[in-house]
């Protein structure tokens, strides 16, 4: 059983460092949409990582967090797109140097 | 006959969650579920049209869910890496992509699989073009970038809710 706890430890610590990583990302990302990347990305392994190392240290709460793990995989994409949608319609610029914004392109065709 | 089979498997999804959340088989706390878990279901799959299940898409649908845990992983890794990097390595930008799925349910599962893939974040859909900002902008061309970013999940999520 300590192998258990020492497994589960070291998969909460990897996910907490995904997470932390996301945070960097959000404070070091250019833009909204690109730091929507980071927020998203780096937190989802983050927290299924997180939330399957308590599961793994706790046998009798796997089911339980394997529930969370599916809650967060469906509602962390859906929220990030309505952030991202949401800013693109105020108005909000993509950041210098960006390639392209087909987006806003094709809305300017609509209105001509 | 299928609509009431497809509203009594809804309510055994319900109650099976309904277990493993609280953790307690009780009979009269599983009772109670059963009945609350049929009602809810009575009231909510009436509007909706129910993809038809069968063991082929079944089969798909785990295979899916692999890929795109592998996907997730290769996303995490990949983000992770450019936020560590003194400068971080950025080519932004909004592409917009074709996809050949027609049904509702379909095209949100592309969206969201989209953004929870490499560098990928789904923006807006008009029609059958969805928007996506991609942190690495590797064509602006619709087509290529249709067979960058979609086609991967095209195959899987066709059969699936094809």
């Amino acid at each position: 059983m300590e192998i258990l706890k020492i497994a589960g430890a070291l998969v909460t610590l990897v996910g907490s460092l995904f997470l932390f990583l996301g945070a960097v990302g959000i404070v070091r990302m250019p833009d909204l949409y690109n730091r929507m990347q980071a927020g998203t990305k780096a937190t989802t392994l983050g927290t299924i990582l997180t939330l399957l190392g308590v599961g793994i240290y706790h046998p009798a709460w796997l089911g339980r967090m394997l529930l969370l793990v599916i809650f967060v995989a469906i509602t962390n994409p859906i929220s990030s797109h309505a952030l991202a949608r949401a800013a693109h319609f105020a108005g909000l610029k993509l950041t210098k140097g960006s390639v392209c914004d087909t987006l806003a392109d094709d809305e300017e065709g609509d209105d001509a | 006959m299928e609509k009431f089979l497809a509203r009594l498997l809804l309510a055994a999804l319900l109650v099976l969650i309904y277990i493993v959340w609280t953790g307690s088989t009780d009979g009269s706390d599983v009772a109670v579920m059963s009945a609350a878990a049929l009602l809810v279901s009575a009231f909510f799959s009436k509007s909706r049209r129910m993809p038809r299940i069968t063991p082929v898409k079944v089969a798909w649908s785990i295979a899916y869910v692999f890929y795109l845990f592998v996907a997730i992983i290769k996303a995490n890794f990949d983000v992770a890496s450019r936020i560590v990097r003194r400068k971080i390595p950025l080519n932004p930008g909004i592409v917009s992509v074709r996809t050949r799925l027609t049904s509702p349910l379909g095209r949100i599962v592309l969206a969201n699989s989209i953004t929870l893939t490499p560098g990928t974040l789904s923006v807006e859909m008009k029609g059958d073009i969805l928007y996506v900002h991609w942190i690495d902008v590797a064509t602006t061309d619709r087509e290529e970038a249709t067979e960058e970013i979609v086609a991967g999940f095209e195959k899987y999520l066709e059969v699936i809710f094809g």
